[in-house]
């Protein structure tokens, strides 16, 4: 495969909760094992982190009927390797950078365990890991695009739920099944991607609002770099009173020249 | 109207909180040795040298506290030297990138202002310091100062800004954290400065000036952090609500009573003199506190 953009399509209609991208990623990146809990749902994997580069997101919401009290939606979560990724924006050791895939990769041996990336990434996707020191996300398996190699979850998911390929192309099927959706009369379908962050390289097709499956509104997916100015600019204004304030309160008042 | 937040947090915990306190301290201190030294008059000479005495020992503890907070605390050099190329890595956009220079930066004022100041009042008669305290009177030295000043309001402001520049809750809500920071910094180093002075006759005869300064600070803290409270909307029941009140009221002791005592001459005498400038430390640390944790809980 020529290195062109490339992209995740995940379409939470065709998502069975099955778990094998889950699998799949844990067993092609060597990540450890979760720890056997009781989370109360189906989700015993609970969020993405260090050591979980995919998550099946469970969003249970009240049913329709009473034949069905509980709708699910299943959503297969990963980063989403932003166009403009605030994780690489803030990144003080340049350990965060874009591949010639157009993906976002944390170099494990410059990272130096900062946790700013962590702090600024907006879909919580970054995880710490005490034993290696670093942060560590999705890689989009990179080893396996440099061997012209489907990512292992999109290779493992049995409902092509999670779907790979160039970005555009990835774009043109997501509009595409859009269309299809809304034809059927699904008219809560949307796309969710195509905007956020300069264009995600993880698109998603939701039945719902973005915040039903833990994503920031279009509104709300907003760098951490707008704060820049107005912060400095805030502390620049204190800084001018506060001179001015010392000024007042150390001024000679009638003592003689040193 | 701030959106709804997706994010984890980062754990930034006791180092950083004691970071961020030190650094205040540290930036403010020199800050207000410069203002001393610019517009006092000669009595105050001595003051000034004591914050500057005070600035840099406070420095030195930060890039510890920062190294042993880092996953790879080996690899601190990586904020300051790309591995890869060699080259320096800058990356203006990102306050601790930033934020490593300036402090590095500031270290170097720091330090020379600190050998000023021990060569001037001859603290240790080494000829070499003698001659480094010259420096404080003349133009050059001036000049030395101012710029060291401005990378001392730097280090007291840019970690609000830090905090800002980010997706979390509460921190990336509102644009008010480089000047809280700010005037707590200030106004905990003048703090730290009355400490020192106490039981020394040359830098206490501008206690009376320190305090009127500390008046004006812990105003300007009193204003933005009712700006902060306001900038949150919906999610200030995050930095109000549990058992942060109690931080809170800590920091509402920290400021108002310092505030009335130092306006009010005769309720200062019924205290003891070390309860004002503690009161105010423990206030600046608990407002970075409550808001360093609050916003991760
Ligand atoms: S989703 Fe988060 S970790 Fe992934 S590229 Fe975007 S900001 Fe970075
Ligand atoms: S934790 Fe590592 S990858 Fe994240 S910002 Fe710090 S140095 Fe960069």
């Amino acid at each position: 495969m020529a290195t062109q953009p490339v992209g995740f399509f995940t379409d939470t209609t065709l998502c069975i909760g099955c778990k094998a991208c889950e699998v799949a990623c844990k067993e092609w990146n060597g990540l450890p094992n979760n720890p056997l809990e009781f989370r109360g749902s189906y989700d015993n994997t609970g969020q993405l982190d260090h050591a979980n580069w995919r998550h099946v997101r469970f969003v249970e919401q009240a049913g329709t009927s009473q034949d069905k009290p509980i709708a699910w939606s299943m959503m297969s979560d990963v980063c989403k390797h932003c166009a403009n990724a605030s994780c690489l924006e803030v990144c003080p050791t340049d350990a965060i950078v874009r591949t010639e895939f157009d993906t976002v990769f944390i170099q494990q041996d410059v990272c130096n365990g900062c946790r700013d990336c962590i702090s600024a990434c907006p879909y919580g996707v970054i995880g710490f890991n005490s034993n290696t020191g670093t942060a560590q996300k999705c890689t989009f398996c990179y080893d396996r695009l440099q061997n012209h190699l489907k990512p292992a979850c999109a290779t493992a998911c049995p409902t092509q739920s999670i779907k790979f390929g160039p970005l555009d192309e990835m774009r043109q099927t997501a509009a595409a099944r859009l269309d299809t959706l809304h034809q059927q009369g699904v008219s809560q379908a949307r796309i969710y991607g195509d905007k956020e962050y300069g264009g995600l390289h993880a698109l998603f097709l939701l039945t719902d609002k973005p915040e039903a499956y833990k994503l920031p509104s279009t509104e709300s997916a907003v760098l951490p770099s707008r704060n820049n100015i107005p912060g400095y600019l805030t502390a620049t204004v204190t800084a001018v009173v506060a001179a001015v304030a010392g000024l007042i309160a150390f001024r000679r008042r009638g003592e003689a020249q040193p | 109207m701030p959106g709804e937040h997706f994010v984890v947090p980062p754990h930034w915990e006791w180092y950083i909180l004691l970071y961020f306190f030190l650094a205040g301290i540290s930036g403010g201190a020199f800050v207000i040795g410069t203002m001393l030294r610019l517009w006092g008059s000669p009595a105050d000479a001595a003051a000034s040298r004591l914050a500057f005495i005070v600035s840099f020992p406070l420095l030195l503890l930060c890039p510890i506290l920062l190294t042993i907070d880092l996953g790879q605390p080996t690899r601190f050099w990586h904020m300051l030297v790309d591995v890869g190329s060699g080259t320096p890595v800058f990356k203006a956009y990102s306050p601790m990138s930033l934020g490593v220079w300036g402090l590095t930066l500031f270290g170097l004022f720091s330090f020379v202002m600190f050998l000023a100041a021990v060569g001037e009042g001859g603290y240790l008669r080494w000829r070499v310091l003698a001659g480094a305290g010259r420096l404080m009177g003349s133009a050059l030295g001036k000049v030395f100062m101012v710029i060291g000043a401005i990378f001392g309001f730097f280090v007291a402001a840019y970690t609000g800004v830090l905090l800002a520049v980010s997706n979390q809750p509460v921190w990336s809500d509102t644009w008010t954290l480089g000047g809280l920071f700010l005037a707590s910094g200030l106004s905990g180093a003048v703090a730290t400065i009355l400490l020192f002075s106490r039981g020394r006759r040359d830098a206490a005869v501008t206690d009376g000036k320190l305090m009127e300064a500390d008046r004006y600070f812990i105003i300007l803290e009193l204003v933005l952090i009712a700006l902060f409270l306001i900038t949150l909307g919906g999610v200030v029941s995050k930095v109000l609500g549990g058992g942060w009140i109690i931080l809170w009221l800590v920091v509402l002791i920290g400021t108002l009573v310092p505030l009335i005592a130092e306006w009010r001459p005769t309720m200062r005498r019924q205290l003891p003199p070390v309860v004002v400038p503690v009161l105010v430390l423990v206030g600046v640390l608990a407002l970075r506190a409550v808001i360093i944790f609050s916003a991760q809980a």
